[in-house]
């Protein structure tokens, strides 16, 4: 069926809304990343076959939906049950029949698998009225979970593509431009910039071809918002491209997803599919005599592509090496043309901000930074999840209240922002409002918004040593501060990190790190120092510890620690067992010992001990 | 026209003219190793580096490659400014950690006071600075037989797959416009070898010298519409014929003069 006017798309959503409520109660079985990887998938499979064999009453097993990533990814594989919102946790295939007779059926709880408060000690039924959601604005987020990932039918119910039928026709290109302007909508991506600005630019230079470019080439280690709204509600990605294009003329355009992303290739595809047979996609969308396409393009790996020019250039089949922006690509972009280039999350952003008005998006957030964020919540801390809540939420409720605090309540120590060229945090600066001015002021950024926590047992020389690491093997190559600059700032901070350092490399790291930011090319090597900048900021005393006292007071770096067995010992030998290099001998019952000579520093008897009787010194 | 300030001095420009080529042009002395006015500039070396501002920007300057950097009216630059000066410094200290031994480095970086590397010396490192002259003098030429392999600091020049590049048409263009002269090729008697491929050289039918490879001849009557005539004598020898068959005309013109 194709549709060929906003009526025939509203008469659709009426019948799809229709037939959704025959359903008394829907099962949402969460197949984000996380939950995939604790086994979804054979949760939703069974409860496939279990509820094709119970038939209950009411209840088809059109009402189980595998939906996109819930949020809660440290508690998964998580099922929730509507109306209602009983929110169970790390579910196990064992469990599902229980869950249908009691709740699907019934209307009772399994009381074991609900969420249990670790402060109060009571049992959540409602998700909603968990700490972990009850602090959340979700907008570019708020299908996700609740929908079926790749359903249209399910996205149409919810209000999906209405904000589409009006902008292509209640509104010009003209109106939706300032719309966007007024929500005070920035990109998504990292840098901030204004959309609306962006696309205005991009109208206004004479050509007779533009291009929309979608940028889900989310390379951050620890970030996933884009790839669960890619996986699990592409349809709102889709719906804002399309108002992009018709916005600034464009009838071409294309998703950029990296390579790791084989999921998200998938379902955006069969969204594209979806949407093209029902005429949202493609030629005469609604029947309004606007067409547009999108073609998804893999990336090939490479962390440079989620730069504008390097993708673009990707994009066109040449090799992904960023170009010098005296010219901007939304002047001369994809293949010299003007070009909206935006992240999976900004365009997620889009319909809410044309259904709902600017004004309602502009109230939202802080000065200059309306709306809200994602961002990915990973590291030492107890709630793993993907997270999304007002721009200007200080770190600490992020941390402490969503996240719920340090993994054992061990001291908070940083937490690193922004991905590999964002920078760590530390105490003193948990009250800052998060936003895309204020994170740069404190010397880090936003970035896509992978957020790591870390707790004391962390060294911040090795975490800027890692970082830096990753850069120099995703720089491109291309220009010399940031291939050769980047190198020889890691190779200094190995030096730090095995205690061969002098304070003299310190100011010779300051220095070079100045040299990389203004002679890079692009943003990954005039970033790039951030890593160990922010750290030396804010962890001065940490880096002389490693210098001056040949010490790694996390007991991290391998060459300056000493692992020791402490008269603790029960002598219960699963030491030795782990020992690769037997360097740890004893009997049953009696303290071991440990041969300093044949000790590799693996930490593994550490990690193994039961009784702290493994001392890092 | 566009006028700008270069080191103090009002100088004329075309707009949107790149500023190395006004910079050369009026020449101010400003190092660049990955630049050929035959192809699109690149900005990878970034030693043409300069400090730009105006008068409207109160003060707040920025760093730009001169060779990507279209001029425009008003513009002031600093070509030799402390902090250039310093990253071009920087630069070089860093080309001579990764190429101690090449004498072009050496040359320039002693040029800026820089004789002794402040880093780690890379171990394993080759002279090849990465400045993407031979991968776009290539691509220019219409070969693409060579271009970049790997990314960051393990990235290098090489054919496809590392094998002999069955595109290249020993032009030897690449070898002879690398600036540490990096790329080797050997020429005997009536052969040469480049990429581990060889090649044959055609020779001149009037002299015996030898002139291009056979795939480049072949390669230019191709594609560039040149008749394969053209290429049986060498260039010499067709200016001499040049020579010769004007004066023929001369003499024919005073013949019939007088």
């Amino acid at each position: 069926m194709r549709l060929s006017s906003t009526g025939q798309l509203t008469q659709l959503r009426t019948k799809c809304q229709a037939a959704a409520k025959k359903h008394k109660k829907k099962v949402l079985v969460c197949c984000g990343p996380g939950c995939l990887a604790a086994g979804a998938q054979k949760i939703a499979d069974r409860f496939r076959t279990v509820l094709k064999q119970k038939r209950i009453a009411g209840f088809s097993v059109q009402a189980l939906k595998e939906t996109g990533c819930h949020g809660f990814c440290e508690q998964g594989p998580l099922v929730v049950i509507e109306p209602g919102g009983t929110f169970y946790t790390k579910v196990k295939t064992r469990d599902v029949e229980e869950i249908i007779d009691r709740s699907v059926r019934k209307d009772e709880v399994v009381q074991r698998l609900l969420y249990k408060d670790p402060r109060s000690g009571k049992s959540i039924r409602d998700w909603a009225k968990i700490d972990f959601y009850a602090h959340q604005n979700r907008i570019a987020l708020q299908k996700l979970g609740q929908i079926a990932q790749c359903d249209i039918e399910d996205y149409i119910a919810g209000g999906g593509y209405a904000a589409l039928a009006k902008a292509l026709t209640k509104m010009t290109g003209d109106r939706i431009i300032d719309e966007v302007t007024t929500s005070g909508l920035r990109g998504r991506g990292g840098a901030g910039f204004a959309a609306g600005r962006k696309w205005r630019t991009c109208k206004d230079v004479q050509s007779d071809t533009r291009y929309v470019i979608c940028n889900g080439d989310e390379g951050d280690p620890g970030a996933f918002m884009d790839r669960a709204i890619m996986e699990g509600d592409p349809h709102s990605v889709l719906e804002g491209m399309i108002i992009a294009a018709f916005a600034v003329g464009s009838s071409e355009g294309y998703i950029y997803v990296r390579e790791e992303y084989p999921l998200a290739v998938v379902n955006l595809q069969k969204a594209i599919e979806q949407a093209e047979a029902l005429g949202l996609l493609g030629n005469d969308i609604l029947g309004t005599g606007f067409s547009f396409s999108i073609k998804i393009s893999r990336g090939a790996g490479a962390f440079v592509c989620g730069e504008s020019s390097a993708l673009m250039k990707s994009v066109a089949g040449q090799v992904g090496e960023p170009r010098a922006k005296y010219i901007r690509s939304v002047i001369k972009g994809l293949h010299d043309r003007p070009t909206v280039l935006n992240n999976v999350e900004t365009f997620a952003n889009v319909p809410v901000i044309i259904d709902r008005g600017a004004d309602w998006f502009a109230k939202i957030g802080a000065k200059n930074n309306s709306g809200t964020k994602a961002f990915s919540l990973v590291g030492k801390v107890r709630n793993t999840g993907l997270i999304e809540v007002a721009m200007g939420t200080t770190l600490r409720k992020i941390i402490f209240d969503i996240g719920g605090g340090i993994i054992g309540d061990r001291p908070f120590k940083a937490v690193q922002t922004g991905g590999p060229s964002g920078g760590c945090l530390p105490q003193s600066q948990l009250d800052l409002p998060v936003d895309f001015d204020s994170l740069t002021k404190a010397g880090s950024m936003m970035g896509s918004g992978g957020m790591i926590v870390m707790d004391d047992k962390t060294c911040m020389v090795d975490v800027a040593k890692y970082f830096l690491g990753f850069l120099v093997e995703e720089s491109c190559g291309k220009c010399v501060p940031c291939r050769e600059g980047l190198y020889q700032l890691h190779r200094l901070t190995i030096k730090v990190s095995e205690g061969r350092a002098t304070e003299e490399d310190l100011s010779t790291i300051e220095k070079l790190s100045e040299m990389v930011i203004i002679g890079s090319l692009c943003g990954l090597g005039k970033s790039g120092p951030n890593p160990v900048l922010s750290t030396m900021k804010y962890f001065k005393d940490e880096y002389l510890a490693h210098i001056r006292d040949k010490r790694c007071p996390a007991g991290v770096c391998r060459e300056l620690i000493t692992y020791e067995i402490t008269p603790d010992c029960t002598g219960c030998m699963a030491c030795i067992a782990v020992c690769a290099t037997h360097a740890i001998t004893g009997k049953k019952g009696k303290v071991h010992t440990l041969d300093q000579a044949k000790c590799t520093k693996c930490g593994a008897c550490y990690a193994v001990c039961q009784h702290d009787a493994v001392l890092v010194s | 026209m566009v006028s700008l300030t270069i080191n103090g001095r009002i100088v004329k420009a075309k707009d949107g003219e790149m500023l190395l080529a006004v910079l050369r042009r009026e020449k101010i002395d400003v190092p660049a190793m990955c630049h050929h006015a035959a192809v699109e500039p690149f900005g990878a070396c970034r030693l043409c580096v300069v400090e730009i501002t105006r008068a409207e920007w109160k003060g707040w300057c920025d760093y730009v490659t001169s060779c990507l950097y279209p001029v425009s009216p008003g513009l002031i630059v600093n070509t030799h400014s402390d902090k250039v000066n310093e990253l071009r410094r920087t630069i070089l200290d860093l080309f001579l950690a990764r190429h101690p031994d090449c004498p072009e480095i050496a040359e320039l970086a002693g040029e800026y006071g820089v004789f002794k590397t402040t880093y780690e010396t890379v171990v394993g490192g080759n002279n090849c600075i990465l400045c993407g002259l031979c991968t776009r003098i290539c691509d220019r030429m219409g070969f693409t037989a060579i271009s970049t392999v790997g990314r960051g600091h393990g990235k290098e020049v090489a054919p496809p797959l590392r094998q002999a590049p069955p595109d290249c048409v020993g032009c030897l263009a690449c070898a002879e416009n690398c600036p540490t002269k990096f790329i080797e090729y050997k020429l005997r008697k009536k052969r040469v070898t480049i990429w581990e491929r060889e090649f044959e050289l055609l020779t001149c039918t009037k002299c015996g010298k030898t002139t291009i490879t056979k795939d480049f001849a072949e390669y230019l009557s191709r594609h560039r519409a040149i008749d394969a005539g053209y290429f049986e004598i060498c260039d010499e020898c067709r200016r001499k014929n040049l020579a010769v068959s004007m004066g023929e005309i001369v003499n024919w013109e005073r013949e019939l003069l007088t």
